[in-house]
């Protein structure tokens, strides 16, 4: 281990610790992020009129859905906020590569929609009564997650920056997001009603969360820069 | 820096390179402009009259004449995007930015024509516009939905520099999620029992008179892509002209 990167290792925890105490002690962004997944999940079983012949194939849906909503409702105000504050211009005069600091976002905001997850899916298995909790949701959600949060971190930050605020961070990251979506829900409907030779989903979403997060940390310089 | 040289401002030097490349704009206008008003009609010619009625499909299939090159060139304008974006982050020269912004605007005007005119021979042949189970037409409906989203930013940051920036981001991000796209609405439908195969209207099999049309059809259309990309460039320039000029009149009236 180098000295820059052990350097660089240090930098992202300080980072991803103060956001975590920041976000501990005031906006609670996590909390409200987390009634909104169940909400969502509350509608959605109302909309699509959930019975136990289409529960496998709706529910999964249903529940990345939620998860989508949430996750970029969280970066939103997280990443987004940020940037109005100007503590981001703060953060930028310090000397900390730019990769480190989107990382460390991506990564502290990733942590909250875990905590969130980790709430919400045992909640959907018992009100949907559909069998996800196994270890097989784990590297589901993990990298799905991933994939989201990488895309919405770096448009959350885009977004912020123009006079459409928050309503265009959805339109920005959706389309993006939609093979992650696709890849998420068969591979959770997989769980629930196993599939013979089913696509690569897992392969997918990896090779989607490892693209983004590049693509993220090497172009989040042009983003937040003057 | 050499980047900061490229950055055209007012200097009279500059102010004689821009009438100049201006000037050059006008004459590939006129050229791409006389090209593509040549073509047009024989490209409709070829797919109306000269080639051969589709032994299944019937008229309908003529259509193709025109869907094919409408989907191929959205790809290429896409791709124009991508590393005009790349140039432009790389070498901060606006010129490579304003390329970007005309090609994804033509772009998503031929995309939005290629998916009306696939919706129209879709109601023609399958019965029913649209068919999710089609792995090329909901690419393209999702590149369409990126593109869209990118316009809309460029619409929301204006003429800024940190929006033609992040603008760029997006084009470099949208064009990466392309084949990603793909592969994965490619198996989203393959592995229900009830996928719709679909008859391949590939160009392999495809008379002499038939392959003629949709050449023709494509030069034309490829001549339409780059008149209209030219002009919404020049269009551009024009705009940043303006508003610099603008920009020092006021600095001038300030200062008096």
């Amino acid at each position: 281990m180098t000295a820059s990167f052990r350097l660089s290792l240090d930098q992202l925890w300080a980072i991803i610790v103060k956001d975590w105490r920041a976000e501990l002690r005031a906006r609670q962004v996590w909390v409200s992020m987390g009634f909104f997944a169940l909400l969502a999940l509350v509608v959605f079983n109302f909309a699509f009129d959930l019975r136990v012949e289409n529960k496998a194939s709706v529910g999964p849906g249903a529940l990345w859905v939620a998860f989508l909503f949430a996750s970029v409702l969280g970066l939103g105000r997280t990443v987004g906020a940020e940037l109005d504050h100007g503590s981001m211009d703060r953060l930028l005069l310090c000397p900390v590569d730019r990769q480190v600091i989107y990382l460390a976002k991506l990564l502290g905001n990733l942590v909250f929609i875990l905590i969130v997850q980790v709430v919400a899916i045992p909640i959907f298995a018992v009100i949907y009564d559909v069998p996800v909790l196994t270890p097989g949701i784990i590297p589901i959600v993990a990298l799905g997650t991933l994939g989201i949060a990488a895309v919405g971190a770096l448009f959350a930050a885009v977004s912020a920056q123009t006079h459409a605020r928050e309503v265009l961070a959805p339109l920005l990251t959706f389309p993006l997001v939609i093979p992650v979506i696709i890849a998420a829900v068969k591979a959770t409907e997989a769980l629930v009603q196993p599939v013979a030779n089913d696509a690569p989903w897992l392969g997918l979403l990896a090779a989607f969360a490892i693209i983004y997060v590049s693509v993220g940390a090497l172009t989040f310089q042009y983003v937040v820069e003057d | 820096m050499k980047t900061l040289d490229q950055q055209p401002n007012t200097t009279t030097a500059n102010a004689t390179a821009q009438a100049q490349r201006a000037r050059w704009l006008l004459y590939g206008e006129i050229a791409l402009g006389i090209g593509a008003l040549i073509l047009m009609p024989i490209a409709i010619w070829a797919a109306l009259a000269y080639a051969p009625t589709d032994a299944v499909q019937g008229d309908v299939q003529r259509i193709i004449y025109v869907h094919v090159p409408l989907a191929i060139l959205p790809y290429v304008a896409f791709f124009v995007v991508f590393v005009a974006s790349i140039l432009y982050l790389w070498r901060n020269d606006e010129r490579w930015d304003m390329l970007a912004h005309a090609s994804a605007e033509v772009g998503v005007v031929f995309t939005t024509l290629m998916l009306i005119v696939g919706m129209l021979w879709g109601q023609g042949f399958w019965g029913r516009p649209w068919d999710w189970a089609d792995p090329r037409l909901t690419t393209t409906f999702i590149l369409w939905l990126i593109y869209i989203s990118y316009l809309l930013l460029r619409f929301y940051t204006g003429n800024s520099e940190r929006g033609a920036r992040m603008a760029a981001v997006l084009g470099i991000a949208g064009f990466i999620d392309v084949p990603i796209v793909h592969f994965s609405v490619t198996w989203w439908r393959s592995i229900h029992p009830d996928t719709n195969y679909l008859v391949d209207n590939g160009s392999s099999a495809l008379p002499p008179a038939a392959t003629f049309a949709l050449l023709v059809s494509f030069v034309a259309f490829t001549l339409l892509y780059v008149l209209l990309t030219v002009q919404v460039y020049h269009s551009l320039t024009l705009r940043r002209a303006a508003l610099r000029l603008r920009a020092e009149a006021e600095d001038v009236t300030s200062e008096s």
